[in-house]
């Protein structure tokens, strides 16, 4: 079976900074599977790149055999990755409702012209975006939060707003930059039981983070990135044990054992 | 009510319609004759403020909600009053023909400006339009024999609707307002809808928008180019109301002044523009009375740093900020005193 994305000999180089370095792996529909790495190895821009947000130097990266390298990043979206970010990026004068609603985008359609003249079909999708992102911002729990400017929401919540965005797209394939850091050990709670939700409802899940505990819990498989090459890829137990990622993370935090 | 947006848009429009329905029998109270056919300074000055409106619409829509500045737009507005008065006085063309041809123009070359410079991030958009308004403006000056150089075309037809001939000051007030608050209503429509959305999601943070899909420079160039037609449509009116166009209302300084006014407006809502077209129109009228040349240019530096400074939102947010505040120390109040909210 082909993979859902197929990442091959992908390279990204800033002027002159390898960042990452011929870097080939695949990620199955249904899985969970993780990107671990030290600071600075690589992880936030391999996702850059899988969204489109940069153009690799080299290599390909395809969805479902489609390759996808190089397009736009709203292009990728509508192809079916979403992903979320490391540092949060809200709009800040919107609420949080409005968030999940921009994340209606894609499956919405009237333009500039419906909207001035308010045409009946025009407001029937109105309603449905509404509801739509309703719908989403009660998955996260954030629904008695709908109507708060989305800048003034505790951490934790800001990062669920933007999980409940980018679910709204309907993707294939979520991307999740960090989305434990900065959490409680409840929210990280909370978070995991999200993902899994998430995982059942279909969505495949490529998470970045630096909890060991909670990426070799949730993992089927993992990915580890070491100065933008990968010293590794597995299932959480061959990895924690892998001569290279103890190597890569002596200095650092512990390999959790 | 199924044509606006909300209550709001709805409230809004409403008030607008009575106050501008109301203000040619309170300026005209007592004068003789028909009321239709007189003339009044403070119309004319009104008149201007709605033709600024529309204008103001259109940067509000491009600044605060694209969040990219044109340092150029006279020159649309030009384009749009040009075309009208051109095509008026030197071919059989109708004015509400003209005024179509000129905000299509216009259209034209704002996807011509800002399909380049929109693709890329940065204020490109900023620059090029500033050279374009330069170019705009010595064209209207040099091109002699189609724009009749720096002493303009006279006699531009007025605009009518059957045998009903906008020619005087209280027509073309209503005229204006009636268009004004078309353009509002549009306005507020758009920016309750899913392309307004997108629009605030791209000056929120283009990376969060383009990642759920939004084509942020397609946007971009979208609200570009209506904000160019709109100007065009306020050029065009300018044209028919004053009934003669020369450069001068098209140049530099202008730009500048549309921009001041988009932002004492406000970038939080379209219902700033009438406020920020009404402050600059009413200084203007008074800057012109005092013997110092371009003194209007240092006061719009002056007014746009208290507003960036004070009031980044513009009056309107200034206000809403206000009230948002005075509510919430009422129920922090009502709370501490145990009161039910
Ligand atoms: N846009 C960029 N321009 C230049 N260098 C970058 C850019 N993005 C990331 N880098 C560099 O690439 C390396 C990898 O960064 P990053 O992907 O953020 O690492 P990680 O997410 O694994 O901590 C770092 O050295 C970082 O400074
Ligand atoms: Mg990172």
């Amino acid at each position: 079976m082909t993979p859902l994305l197929h990442v091959a000999h992908l390279r990204m180089v800033f002027d002159g900074l390898v960042a990452v370095d011929d870097a080939s792996f695949d990620i199955s529909a249904g899985q969970i599977k993780a990107l671990i790495g030290p600071n600075g190895a690589g992880k936030t821009t391999l996702l850059n790149v899988i969204s489109g947000l940069l153009t690799p130097t080299s290599g390909q990266v395809a969805l479902a055999d489609k390759p996808i390298h190089g397009l736009p990043p709203h292009r990728v979206a509508a192809l079916g990755i979403a992903r979320t970010f490391q540092n949060v990026e809200l709009f800040p004068a919107m609420t949080v409702l409005e968030h999940v609603m921009v994340g209606r985008h894609l499956r919405s359609r009237s333009g500039f012209f419906a909207a001035a003249l308010r045409l009946p079909g025009m407001r029937r999708e109105e309603r449905q975006i509404h509801l739509d992102a309703e719908r989403y911002l009660a998955q996260v729990g954030l629904s008695a939060h709908a109507d708060d400017l989305a800048r003034d929401l505790p951490f934790g919540k800001q990062r669920l707003l933007e999980i409940a965005r980018a679910l709204a797209t309907e993707p294939k394939l979520l991307l999740l930059d960090e989305a434990a850091s900065g959490l409680s050990t409840r929210e990280k709670k909370e978070l995991v039981n999200l993902i899994f939700a998430i995982r059942d409802i279909g969505v495949t899940i490529f998470l970045i983070d630096h909890d060991m505990d909670l990426v070799m819990s949730i993992s089927d498989e993992v990915v580890v990135l070491d100065h933008g090459e990968k010293i590794a890829e597995g299932t959480p137990h061959a990895v924690q044990n892998d001569d290279r990622v103890i190597a890569a993370y002596l200095g650092e935090e512990p390999v959790h054992a | 009510m199924r044509w606006f947006t909300a209550q709001r848009t709805f409230l809004a429009a409403l008030l607008g319609v009575l106050l501008a329905a109301a203000l040619p029998f309170v300026l005209l109270h007592g004068s003789a004759g028909p009321l239709l056919e007189q003339n009044n300074y403070w119309l004319g000055v009104f008149t201007f403020i709605a033709i600024y409106t529309i204008l103001a619409v259109g940067l509000n829509l491009l600044m605060g909600y694209a969040g990219q500045a044109s340092l150029g737009h006279a020159a649309f507005y030009g384009i749009g009053a040009y075309t009208s008065a051109i095509l008026t006085t030197r071919t059989a063309c109708s004015p509400w023909l003209a005024m179509l041809c000129g905000i299509v123009l216009t259209g034209v070359v704002a996807l011509l400006i800002g399909m380049p410079c929109l693709r890329l991030r940065g204020h490109y958009l900023a620059m090029a339009t500033l050279g374009f308004g330069w170019i705009v403006f010595i064209v209207m000056r040099q091109w002699e024999p189609i724009t009749g150089g720096s002493s303009g075309i006279e006699n531009v037809p007025s605009l009518a609707i059957g045998g009903l001939v906008f020619d005087h000051d209280v027509k073309c007030f209503y005229l204006t307002w009636a268009l004004a608050l078309l353009v509002l209503v549009i306005s507020a429509n758009i920016v309750n809808s899913r392309v307004g959305r997108a629009f605030r999601a791209v000056h929120g943070s283009e990376t969060a928008a383009a990642a759920l899909g939004v084509p942020i420079a397609r946007f971009k160039v979208q609200v570009f180019v209506l904000s160019s037609m709109y100007a065009a449509l306020a050029g065009s009116l300018y044209a028919h109301v004053v009934k003669y166009v020369n450069p001068s209302p098209f140049d530099f300084h202008a730009s500048v002044s549309l921009v001041v006014m988009g932002c004492i407006g406000g970038m939080a809502s379209v219902w700033g523009a009438p406020l920020g077209a009404a402050t600059i129109t009413l200084l203007k009228e008074r800057l012109q009375l005092l013997p110092w040349r371009d003194i209007d240019v240092i006061i719009y530096g002056l007014i746009l740093i208290v507003v960036m400074v004070f009031l980044p939102g513009g009056l309107v947010s200034g206000v809403q900020v206000a009230v948002t505040r005075l509510r919430r120390q009422r129920r922090t109040a009502a709370a501490r005193e145990g009161a039910p909210l």
